[in-house]
């Protein structure tokens, strides 16, 4: 099962401290994601997907059931463990690009092969490899409040894959981007998708985004209440 | 390495942030030392202008002499001993007579101690030169200070009367002028007293060859045998200063401790408000691998680097600043005589390595503190809190 499964949950559930009483945002989640998965958690304001990509990337830990990301059963880890797994094997994408303002484009996408200890050249290599993917190389020196929005989700893209993980977790990608430059970053996502085999989970409420995942999850209630397998995506075969 | 290279990366990166702390703190640091090296420099003034002006080396006291009670001064003159009058007869000590007597200057009647000085002795810096040209007349050349000749109103070349009572108890008056007035900055030989030639005193006063006390100079060692005569060393002398200084310790260190403290509250200001306000950062770091420890590490050394940068700006400008204030001086607007201490027209700051050291690394030390303890708190939150940017 580890083999196939990069991530396994069984039974999960989250409850957050609300006044004297708990809110339960996720309530027993049981979720297989295979190697290559093009995956989206799908489902209004407050149905628990986010909270479930933090969990899924050890950012936050479950109230009940059993989790294994890329083989490693997270309820077990201490705070170093999970963020060496982090570190390693999983990238992240935020709705709001979390660029670190100080930090040239390059920089931030040196940042995760920096906490790797990679070698001066190495890293040069993948930065530029990575700008590349993203078309950015020409945008290297600039800084965050340079760049338009499109262009720093585009930064913060390759800040996910420069180290080609095996997991990437995006949270409302596009959330602040409009038509075009949603399309376009999703269109490197999915290229990435195909040729890294990285896996990608969504989460997301924006139907353009739906339109290129193989598989989508829908939350309502912190319940997966409906699975849909899609064949043939509406965007995907243009990218 | 990675998190020093990072840190210098964030210090450099934020440009007009980091400037603005590093100064604020460079501030303090020149502040610190300038006001804690006014204190010392008020105390260090204080002795060295009492040695040069008025002690020397040490001083011999006649037996009955005491300078804090003025009617012991009727009785304390004498013969030098043999030992004393060798030094003064090789230029090493001078003796000094001192009697009781009245002024009159300008029709006002003032008490006034007059203090018979060798003309031209080196022994201290008192300007007797004037003292020891010829005079056709037999009025008294005088020398004041300045601080006598604004409470007489006197000015140079004024004469007025000046009246004793001589060693037998018979009044005696002679016309006297002011030959030189110098701003001695110590009151302690300006208020309150005239100089005179000494052997035209010991005249007067039929006090022929007699001495109230005597000064050594201040490369001449205190001799060990003084007869019936007391010898008091410059420790001696300055003790009342000493003492002062001992008894104002508290009060010293708790406004260096007060200064520390201001600066500190700025520092802590500054630095846990640019902390905070990089929560999301934080998180940011944690999403992508970074761990507490190394978290915390980097902002500790941020701030330490702070300081660090804060330093090399306060020794730039703050350097020249310093040194300028220590060679040239700060005009002082206040008289130090109105409250009973020897205090310059001009303050000299002092700085002790101690203080240089002591403040910098004291400073250093609270700005490492201040960015230790939140970027601690801070790296204790959930990494999705942190993302949140959820203020503590």
């Amino acid at each position: 099962m580890a083999h196939h499964h990069i991530v396994e949950i069984r039974g999960l559930v989250k409850r957050f401290p609300m006044g004297g009483n708990h809110f339960t945002a996720l309530k027993g989640i049981d979720l297989d994601i295979e190697i290559g998965e093009f995956t989206g958690l799908v489902g209004p304001s407050g149905s628990g997907k986010t909270t479930l990509l933090n969990i899924i990337g050890g950012l936050d830990a479950p109230s009940e059931g059993t989790l294994t990301v890329l083989d490693m059963a997270l309820a077990e880890k201490n705070h170093k463990e999970l963020a060496a797994l982090r570190r390693h094997g999983i990238g992240f994408i935020f709705q709001t690009f979390n660029l670190l303002p100080v930090y040239s484009a390059y920089e931030n996408v040196e940042l995760p092969l920096l906490l790797l200890g990679l070698p001066a050249d190495k890293r040069k290599a993948a930065v530029m490899h990575a700008l590349e993917r993203v078309g950015l190389t020409d945008k290297a020196q600039s800084r965050p409040a340079q760049l338009s929005g499109g262009e720093s989700q585009r930064v913060a893209i390759a800040r996910a894959i420069v180290k080609e993980p095996r997991l990437v977790l995006a949270d409302e990608p596009t959330a602040n981007l409009d038509a075009a430059n949603s399309h376009n970053v999703m269109g490197i996502l999915a290229r990435l998708n195909r040729e890294l085999s990285t896996s990608f989970i969504f989460a997301t409420h924006d139907e353009k985004v739906m339109g290129y995942l193989t598989r989508v999850l829908h939350l309502v209630d912190g319940t997966i209440q409906r699975e849909e397998l899609v064949e043939h995506p509406q965007f995907l075969e243009k990218v | 390495m990675l998190t020093l290279k990072l840190a210098l990366r964030n210090l450099i990166g934020a440009g007009t942030r980091t400037w603005l702390n590093v100064l604020v703190t460079s501030l303090s640091f020149v502040l610190i030392i300038f006001m804690s090296g006014m204190y010392r420099g008020l105390i260090e003034y204080a002795m060295r202008i009492m040695i040069a002006t008025e002690i020397g080396g040490g001083e011999y006291w006649h037996p009955l002499y005491d300078p804090e009670d003025p009617l012991s001064i009727d009785d304390a003159h004498g013969l030098l001993p043999p030992g004393i009058a060798a030094q003064v007869a090789q230029g090493r000590a001078m003796p000094v007579l001192v009697i009781q007597g009245s002024m009159y200057p300008n029709g006002r009647m003032m008490p006034t101690l007059i203090k018979g000085i060798p003309p031209g002795q080196q022994v201290v810096d008192l300007p007797t030169g004037d003292l020891a040209l010829p005079r056709t007349d037999r009025v008294v050349p005088v020398f004041i200070g300045t601080g006598m000749a604004q409470s007489t109103r006197l000015q140079l070349g004024d004469r007025f009367t000046l009246r004793w009572m001589d060693a037998e108890g018979t009044y005696d008056a002679v016309e006297a002028e002011v030959v030189t007035i110098v701003d001695m900055e110590n009151f302690k030989v300006d208020r309150g007293q005239v100089w005179i030639p000494l052997a035209r005193l010991q005249q007067m006063a039929a006090m022929a060859d007699e001495a109230t006390y005597a000064v050594v100079s201040r490369e001449t060692d205190l001799l060990l045998d003084t007869g019936s005569w007391l010898a008091r060393s410059v420790k001696h002398l300055l003790q009342d200063i000493v003492q002062m200084v001992q008894a104002d310790q508290a009060y010293a260190k708790s406004m260096y401790g007060m200064l520390i403290g201001l600066a500190a509250l700025g520092i802590f200001n500054s630095q846990v408000l640019s902390i905070f306000r990089r929560q999301k950062e934080i998180g940011t770091l944690m999403a992508l691998g970074m761990t507490r420890s190394r978290l915390v590490g980097l902002f500790t050394l941020e701030g330490g680097l702070h300081s660090l940068l804060a330093l090399i700006l306060a020794a730039v400008y703050g350097g020249p600043l310093l040194y300028l204030a220590a060679s040239r001086g700060i005009p002082l607007p206040y008289e130090g005589a109105d409250i009973g201490f020897v205090m310059a027209k001009r303050l000299f700051p002092v700085y002790s390595v101690g203080l240089l050291v002591g403040t910098t690394a004291l400073v250093a030390g609270i700005v490492t503190l201040v960015s230790y303890l939140p970027a601690r708190k801070i790296a204790q939150l959930k990494p999705t809190e942190a993302l949140r940017g959820r203020v503590i």
